[in-house]
């Protein structure tokens, strides 16, 4: 059996996106900005894809940039922002430890230009609070960004309380919804949130685009410069294909959203319940402040890479924090921010699900998966030390 | 995953000589948990004729830290000490038709194991040797040690 249990890494693309995508590709394919009748049915579909998304995040249509992706999306609302608040000589950004790199990244890039940053610890279950967030704002402070739910464990921010909070003290609320959108409710008006990024390919949509939403009156810079496009704050001829898909997944995703979480939810929990019986493995993040198709384990004694190795030989495609799969010598500082030793977060392993996914893919994982850690433990002289006293188990 | 070459991918999923050996006359552990990857090798000597009877190991990380255990034990079983002793890293990544560069340092991690594991039985027998084997740990620059 095959099963794709990665779909926060990305998602396949949805029938209804790609319908919407292939007529662009040879028959509505104008440059939207071409005074011409074919550029100008170019612009109404690029029209109508951005109200598709101003519709569904309660904004208006010319609050929607379409960008190449999220990482660009994070990168520009990050900038922008900072920009701002620098005019006014405000120099300092609150964020979390946990946050996409997209944002980690930035921010180190904002801290050598004179940024001060200030990142949140992040508590046992994964959730920051909104009176963390209260008490590390100063009158300097210029933006807050806090992730709408983590990519790696899933867990959902309090973000409505957030925006109150930064509302009330003139501060500028971005949060990074690339895994929240299309899977969870995103009001932008009732959330307080001034800056939004989120990412197609996520909810069943293309790769290659995103979408940056600013509150109006939120001056946004070019992170690309060039022509007038996306009123002349992101230059190059429109993705119109993938801005269509997007469109269209996004719709789908968000009229199909409660169904979604009804049958992922009690699937999401079964794994849980069922692969938390293994000795020594703990779940990753609050049990029920989570997405509804994340799983996030970590298995004591065994490493994640060789973990995935060997759930991939039996057809299941699935990811981990451990430091041979993140392409450092560090393993996830999502799992370091969590707390876990790094001992532990070697042996960590995402499992992340769509509603493309059936119920028999889960018990499928659930005959497999304790059967490859038991043999990696009995192959482990870690696993062999723990059991024998020689060194203490940490979960 | 097309990361690994087949070999690797053969030695990984059918690790040869995997166990833990009970009366072993060397034991070297490379490694440690934090940075992800743990060798242990157990080998089992021929007094008289110094050959390396008995091979085996145990190892906690990557699919490369297994694979690489996996085939320095095939290289230095039946091998005496001494030629166990010149098997270098890149005889291992060789054996395995190569490795990804990130994953050079699990094939020193093999070779390392196997040096840490001869001392041992060095160690338990009295037998002398030089300061090269004296003090590596298994990571880099704690010996004197030259890895290709």
């Amino acid at each position: 059996m095959n099963v794709y249990a990665d779909n926060a890494a990305t998602t396949a693309v949805s029938e209804t996106a790609l319908s919407a995508m292939l007529p662009c590709f040879q028959e509505f394919y104008g440059n939207p900005s071409s005074l011409h009748t074919p550029g100008q049915r170019a612009a109404e579909k690029l029209a109508a894809a951005r109200e598709i998304f101003a519709r569904h995040l309660n904004a208006q249509p010319r609050e929607i940039t379409f960008t190449s992706g999220g990482s660009e999306a994070d990168n520009q609302a990050l900038r922008s922002a900072a920009a701002f608040g620098a005019r006014k000589g405000k120099k300092h950004i609150i964020s979390t430890k946990f946050e996409h790199h997209a944002i980690l990244h930035t921010l180190q890039a904002l801290e050598k230009e004179g940024f001060a940053v200030t990142l949140l610890d992040i508590p046992p279950d994964g959730v920051v609070t909104a009176e963390q967030v209260r008490g590390a704002i100063r009158p300097d402070t210029c933006l807050v960004t806090v992730m709408f739910a983590n990519n790696e464990i899933g867990t959902i921010q309090p973000i409505p309380e957030i925006g109150r909070i930064c509302r009330e003290a003139g501060v500028l609320f971005h949060t990074d919804a690339v895994q929240a959108a299309g899977h969870l409710p995103i009001d932008v008006e009732a959330m307080h949130i001034d800056l939004l990024t989120l990412s197609a390919h996520k909810f069943h949509g293309p790769k290659g685009v995103g979408v940056l939403y600013a509150r109006r009156g939120v001056p946004l810079e070019n992170v690309i410069h060039g022509g007038a496009q996306e009123r002349g704050k992101r230059a190059g001829t429109e993705n119109i294909p993938g801005i269509c898909g997007a469109a269209a997944a996004f719709d789908e995703a968000c009229a199909s959203m409660e169904k979604n979480a009804a049958y992922l939810i009690p699937l999401r929990d079964k794994l849980i319940a069922g692969l938390t019986g293994i000795p020594h493995t703990v779940l990753n993040g609050d049990p029920v402040r989570r997405l509804p198709g994340n799983v996030n384990l970590c298995f004591e004694g065994i490493e994640g890479e060789s973990l995935l190795l060997l759930l991939d030989a039996k057809g299941i495609a699935a990811s981990s924090g451990s430091a041979c799969t993140s392409g450092s010598l560090d393993p996830s500082h999502v799992l370091l921010a969590l707390g876990r030793p790094h001992e532990v977060a070697h042996g960590s392993l995402r499992l992340t699900f769509s509603e493309y996914n059936k119920p028999e893919e889960i018990d499928y994982i659930l005959e497999v998966l304790p059967e490859i850690v038991r043999y990696l433990r009995e192959m482990s002289p870690v696993w062999d030390e723990l059991e024998k006293g020689q060194r203490p188990h940490l979960i | 995953m097309a990361l690994y070459s087949d070999k690797v991918m053969d030695h990984f999923q059918n690790p040869r000589n995997v166990g833990k050996m009970e009366d072993a006359d060397g034991i070297g552990e490379v490694g440690n948990a934090k940075c992800g990857d743990i060798m242990r090798m157990y080998i089992k000597v021929d007094p008289v004729t110094q050959i390396i009877t008995d091979v085996k190991f145990n190892t906690f990380g990557c699919g490369s830290a297994i694979a690489t255990s996996s085939m320095a034990t095939e290289l230095i079983k039946g091998k005496p000490i001494s030629e166990a002793l010149r098997l270098s890293n890149k005889a291992v990544v060789e054996a395995l038709d190569g490795l990804p560069a990130q994953k050079i340092h699990c094939s020193v991690l093999a070779e390392e194991a196997v040096r840490a594991a001869v001392k041992d039985y060095f160690d338990r027998n009295g037998i002398p040797y030089g300061d090269e084997l004296k003090a590596c740990d298994g990571h880099c620059d704690t010996c004197g040690h030259e890895h290709a």
